[in-house]
């Protein structure tokens, strides 16, 4: 587990100021939400952690290394992954292959030209805890383009953790999951909380604050609230910026 | 977890024994036409079946990068030419050794690959095409003006080459039977690679590079070694070519031919290995028989299907998945 620090983040796409001036501190273990308005600029701030994009200016920290300059590669081998919002996945592939592909990566070379990598066991049963851990393991053998919605979303999160992350960034992991099919998802997330320090991006109200040790609110590209999520509930500005928006957050 | 066991089959996915199925069949109908040829006191099949041979091994190792690695090479047709003067160089220095002249063109088609696959791989899509297909032109070229092995007129090779001392290439069977066996061979070799760690990348980054990326793996690289090991079993097969046509010339890599090598891997069906041998068959028979329509019938065609890889990838395979020419997979 390590911490990470956003420092001064700037990116602009054009005259757009997606991310304006965003600092962020986040403790070694803590869950770390950001919600905010669509268009806050909130996926674009995980693609610059990741390394997706690149920010025009400021830094961002693993612990004491700055990564500002890294690939997304060479992020992940330092232990940052992160999910995508928009499913991405690899969809001629199974679930387990998805997946033990990520454990490959992650672990021994990917130079080897003859072993028969699908009989290859260290790397399936690798790949079938991450499954299960995102409560996908019993579609392990189904192509991941014959997955459902909320599979998918699972997916996402069981490739995510197979790359043995010490930092999580979740895109909101809970996009167009269902009642009861979310409620599963939240309690999963809530078994990987403290063993990761973790970033997560969510729209939903009930998951953000049954799960967040602390929140902060992007909107318009800056951090306009940082704090338990009780602060931030009562917070007036975040009242301000949400009124009429949603209200059940307040 | 306890209900999976370690090795994993894929239920839904009869991949690799279709695959291997498609490739066996192949190989017995192969074995089983010189006989043939002769009983029906056709000889000349033998020859024209070792020209398939050679251009099944080239589409074969083209499928490697095009399928798996979805990078369309429009050049592959130099490492024929590499292959082929391989021979003709060798030969002219009393190197008549086909594993000294297969190890000659690995060597030259490893160098070339290495430097154009690294440049080329810094683009994407219709700009890989053009930028292999300059490359493979620029080797056209060299070659044309390679006064010494016959400029574009090319050069006629003395004798046939020998493996280890023995003569086996001399009959036309001899030779027909060691091109399937090399056939056979870089078959293994493909599919190994194909289910290998190593493939299992390259087929990710085909299957959507970010995500690739996301989990740590650089796909550059990946693609670079792909490239290198395809072009140099293209030139195997310019070696086998050198063989049957005892001629060299730089009509062996013009574009036409690497746009040829293209059709027979999109005909036959991307990403299966067994289906690009297919489509050399299929095209070089079409070839034969329909001699006068071909030039321009043939380049159309072509393009279409370039065009066709590039935008449908899907519409293609799926088009021939549902005429049944393609197994299910990918
Ligand atoms: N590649 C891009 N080029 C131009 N504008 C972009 C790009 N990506 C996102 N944007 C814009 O930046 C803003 C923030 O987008 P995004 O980070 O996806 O917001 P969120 O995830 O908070 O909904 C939006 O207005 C979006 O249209
Ligand atoms: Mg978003």
């Amino acid at each position: 587990m390590t911490s990470l620090t956003v420092t001064n983040l700037c990116k602009s796409f054009g005259a757009l100021k997606v991310t304006d001036d965003v600092s962020l501190s986040v403790e070694p273990g803590e869950l770390h939400a950001i919600i905010g308005p669509n268009g806050a600029g909130k996926t674009t701030l995980i693609s610059q952690l990741s390394g997706q994009l690149h920010c025009d200016s400021g830094s961002v920290a693993i612990g004491d290394r700055d990564i500002s300059r890294l690939t997304m590669p060479e992020r992940v081998k330092l232990g940052l992954a992160r999910s995508f919002q928009i499913t991405s996945v690899l969809p001629g592939f199974t679930a387990l292959e998805n997946v033990a592909l990520a454990v490959q990566a992650r672990e021994g070379s990917s130079f080897r030209f003859f072993g028969k990598v699908a009989d290859e066991a260290r790397l399936n049963e690798a790949a079938m805890t991450a499954l299960s851990e995102a409560g996908l393991d019993r579609r392990a053998h189904v192509l991941a383009r014959s997955l459902s919605h909320g599979e998918h979303r699972r997916l996402e999160l069981a490739i995510a953790l197979a790359t043995q992350p010490k930092i999580l960034l979740l895109d909101e992991p809970l996009a167009g999951v269902g009642g009861g099919d979310a409620e599963g998802f939240v309690a999963n997330l809530q078994k990987l909380k403290g063993r990761f320090t973790i970033v997560l991006i969510e729209h939903d109200m009930d998951a953000v604050f049954a799960l967040a040790d602390r929140v902060s609110v992007l909107v318009y590209g800056s951090i306009i609230a940082t704090g338990t999520p009780e602060a931030v509930r009562n917070d007036p500005e975040v009242r301000a910026a949400y009124l009429g928006e949603e209200e059940e957050l307040v | 977890m306890t209900y999976m066991t370690a090795s994993a089959t894929h239920p839904d996915r009869p991949v690799l024994s279709g695959r291997v199925k498609a490739a066996l069949v192949l190989f017995i109908l192969f074995a089983l036409m010189p006989p043939l040829a002769s009983a029906l006191n056709d000889p000349f099949y033998v020859l024209i079946g070792t020209r398939i041979l050679a251009y099944a091994i080239a589409a074969m190792a083209l499928d490697l990068i095009l399928g798996y690695g979805a990078m369309v090479s429009f050049g592959h047709a130099a490492y024929l030419g590499f292959g082929a003067y391989a021979v003709a160089i060798l030969q002219s220095y009393g190197v008549n050794d086909l594993i000294l002249q297969i190890l000659f063109a690995v060597a030259i088609s490893a160098i070339f690959a290495v430097v154009t696959g690294a440049i080329s791989l810094r683009t994407r899509g219709v700009y890989f095409i053009m930028i292999t297909l300059a490359f493979g032109q620029m080797a056209f070229f060299f070659f044309i003006s390679f006064s010494a092995y016959g400029g574009d007129d090319g050069v006629a090779l003395a004798q046939r080459s020998t493996v280890l001392g023995m003569d086996l290439l001399g009959t036309d069977y001899g030779l027909y039977y060691v091109s399937l066996a090399l056939l056979i061979a870089l078959f293994a070799l493909c599919h190994r690679i194909v289910g290998s760690r190593f493939g299992r990348v390259l087929t990710g980054i085909r299957e959507n590079p970010t995500r690739i990326e996301a989990i740590g793996f650089s796909p550059f690289r990946y693609q670079l070694i792909a490239f290198v090991i395809s072009g140099c079993i293209t030139a195997i097969a310019g070696v086998v070519l050198a063989n049957q046509a005892q001629f060299v010339s730089p009509a062996f890599m013009s574009w036409h031919k690497s746009g040829e090598l293209i059709v027979m891997v999109v005909l036959g069906g991307v990403g299966n290995l067994a289906g690009p041998i297919a489509g050399a068959v299929a095209a070089l028979l079409l070839e034969e028989w329909l001699d006068a329509l071909s030039e321009h019938w043939k380049l159309y065609f072509g393009i279409f299907l370039v065009l066709m890889v590039l935008f449908s990838p899907h519409g293609i395979t799926g088009l021939l998945k549902k005429m049944g020419i393609v197994r299910g997979q990918q």
